[in-house]
């Protein structure tokens, strides 16, 4: 069978998959909508965390940006993962025991106070809505390359089967559809790592194989790239050629955004009990760990097939391969010395590099260019399509929730009834999916930077108040409400001053002590902190019964339904 | 549903000695966090960031790893992973050891 039939029978399977799931579990009540009834099993959790959590950027662009930044890239295996040990520590399990059903709740409540309510709706539909748009164009352009269907045509396809399962099944849906979506995505991961690895070392395992002995020189891997670094004038692959301070900061704030975006701290009010919330954290990033240490591996797999099977070589000679992606305007090739080959080569050599690769390629040539079976280019079509749609329902449901549940419900119309509830949150789900549909298909032309900071923004608004507010009775609504006003302001201008007003200063002589827009999010939930805990100091105390409700969420017991605090 | 977070259904009533003992679960629980963040902060941002240079001066035994080189990119992720279940053992021995355990009957 060809490439493109099996693309559409993979694809479709999965599909019919998502639907009949959704089909079979719809939601009956608002706590179903909101929190899955709050009846999934810290395993399952565990997978739909990771589904919801790992988006098309980490499935498509993760291992290419890694094999083009080679050390570098640990920003993102450790930024994305390390979060979650905050999570586990120091938020999973009193969110859950507070029992809320949404982020802005915890902080409406714990911070007596409206404003410090609508402040953090603001900043959960801010930051999902960027996040969401990303991903509704990362359905396209699988849709575009492997189906070749027009990228909007693909919008539409997603648009669909997203509106239904999210619309009819709200977070119950979501969840089990998750469920699902991790194991396609994980599978079309693993199979072609698994035969990469297998061919260039010999190692079945490619998170040992790219530590071990390339078969085809017989020295080590990571040497011989190095080595082949080095002859084409790249720098050292195992070096990086950030500094230290930038990834340090960089690496901080992907970590704390992780813990502090909306869409990952609500799947852990879904299960039963606080142990069952930590222990589901530990699943969760358990599944996703498995991608994210195959992930370098494919990373160094990938740069060294694409060096060995491009440099030098006579174009009129590319393989197939080279010439389809030619098409899609993501490789391009420019004989700038007029002798017929291609000369791909870094900043240090002394002859003009002539070959430009989109990072995106790497993970869904890959398979392409190692000369893998059709039906595992298929598979990562379908991979890519599942990573893709879960992130998007997860946050398509945080924006639902943000309108129907913190702002209708607990602000503008407190008396709306049960059923009223459900169908606002239908309604609102419905049209966020549209909005996200129209993003897709328009994108601003910002879009793809601000979703990579998306989480400087989380960390810079979220995260410090969730902790002052589980780990210090002390802290004010005075104190939340202009640390996160502050947070948010100081990291959205320092990214909005580089990136769209000044993009030609954005470089580390104009940095702040030489800290990337990327890496800002740290210094500006540093800020927080400090504001939330100076102006707490000088404010009167909360009143007693936020003291007590702070003692509660500290113990476990008594978790056992989701509380509906009333104000 | 509108239930009140009293403190009646939280595992502590309002008397002095079932306080301080709630106090004494929450100081443990800080020094288990505090510990296990401690070495969260070594191996990512310690090995893998700070240290990066001098540890890549050693290659791990039997393979081609340089060792700074390999916590920033898979060693620490492990860790990570080892640390979240550490705390998942110990908290549930705390919980039972206060008598904080949740039932099953939910």
């Amino acid at each position: 069978m060809s490439v493109q039939s099996w693309t559409f029978l993979l694809v479709a399977a999965s599909f019919t998959l998502y639907i009949g799931i959704a089909v079979w579990s719809r939601a009956s009540s608002t706590k179903d909508f909101y929190v899955a009834g709050t009846g999934v099993s810290p395993l399952a959790n565990g997978m739909a965390t990771a589904a919801d959590w790992m988006s098309a950027a980490s499935f498509i662009s993760m291992a290419g940006l890694i094999s083009f930044m080679g050390y570098d890239g640990a920003v993102y295996l450790m930024g994305w993962t390390g979060g979650y040990v905050l999570l586990a520590l120091l938020l999973a399990p009193y969110l859950r025991k507070f029992g809320a059903f949404t982020v802005p709740d915890f902080v409406g409540d714990r911070y007596y106070s409206q404003t410090a309510r609508i402040v953090a709706v603001v900043c959960a539909i801010f930051v999902s809505f960027t996040y969401v748009a990303g991903q509704m164009r990362g359905v396209g352009v699988v849709f575009s390359r492997f189906l070749e269907v027009d990228v909007n045509v693909g919008v539409y396809i997603g648009m669909a089967i997203v509106f239904f399962y999210a619309v009819l099944g709200g977070m119950k849906g979501i969840t089990y559809t998750q469920v699902a979506q991790y194991c396609v995505l994980i599978f079309a991961y693993l199979v072609p790592a698994i035969f990469l690895s297998l061919l260039i070392t010999g190692n079945p395992v490619p998170q040992l194989g790219f530590g071990d002995v390339d078969q085809a020189s017989g020295i080590s891997l990571l040497e011989r790239l190095n080595g082949l670094h080095q002859e084409l004038g790249f720098s050292e692959y195992t070096s990086g050629t950030k500094s230290s301070l930038d990834v340090f900061f960089i690496t901080a704030a992907l970590m704390v955004g992780t813990a502090g975006l909306p869409h990952v701290i609500i799947r852990f009010y879904t299960v039963p009990r606080v142990r069952d919330a930590r222990l589901s954290v530990g699943w969760a990033l358990i599944f996703i760990a498995l991608l994210y240490t195959t992930a370098p591996a494919v990373a160094v797999f990938a740069r060294t097939n694409l060096i060995n099977s491009v440099s030098e070589v006579p174009y009129a000679q590319v393989p197939e391969w080279f010439t389809t992606w030619e098409g899609t305007g993501l490789l391009s090739f420019e004989d700038l010395n007029g002798d017929g080959r291609i000369q791909f080569v870094g900043p240090d050599a002394p002859t003009a590099n002539e070959l430009t690769v989109d990072n995106d390629i790497m993970v869904l040539a890959n398979p392409e260019i190692a000369g893998l079976p059709n039906w595992v280019i298929g598979l990562v079509a379908a991979g890519g399509l599942a990573a893709a749609l879960s992130t998007a329902a997860g946050l398509l449901l945080v924006v639902s929730s943000a309108v129907s549940h913190d702002l209708l419900k607990r602000s503008i119309m407190p008396e709306i009834t049960e059923r009223g509830e459900l169908v606002a949150a239908r309604i609102s789900a419905g049209a966020a999916v549209l909005v996200a549909g129209y993003l897709g298909i328009n994108p601003p032309g910002f879009v793809a930077q601000v979703v990579a900071f998306a989480f400087g923004l989380a960390a810079a608004s979220f995260f410090p108040v969730i902790i002052l507010g589980i780990f210090s009775k002390r802290t004010t609504r005075e104190g939340a409400i202009l640390g996160m006003v502050s947070g948010i302001t100081v990291t959205a201008a320092y990214i909005a001053y580089f990136t769209l007003l000044h993009p030609e200063l954005n470089n580390a002589d104009n940095w702040w002590f030489g800290i990337s827009p990327q890496g800002i999010g740290t210094v500006g939930m540093l800020l927080n902190f400090a504001i939330t805990l100076t102006v707490s100091r000088f404010t009167p105390e909360p009143p007693p019964e936020v003291q007590q409700l702070v003692e509660m969420i500290r113990v476990p017991k008594g978790a056992g339904a989701v509380h509906e605090i009333s104000t | 549903m509108s239930e009140q977070p009293s403190q009646g259904s939280a595992g502590y009533g309002p008397d002095s000695s079932s306080r301080a003992r709630a106090t004494e679960y929450w100081r443990r629980n800080i020094r288990y966090v505090g510990i296990l963040l401690a070495v969260w902060f070594v191996v990512s941002y310690g090995f893998g960031i700070i240290a990066v240079e001098p540890l890549d001066t050693v290659t791990i035994p039997g393979t081609g790893f340089p060792l700074g080189f390999w916590f920033a990119q898979q060693g620490s992720i492990y860790v990570f992973v080892a640390l979240i279940f550490v705390y998942v053992f110990l908290m549930n021995r705390l919980d039972r050891e206060f008598d904080l355990r949740e039932g099953d009957d939910v």
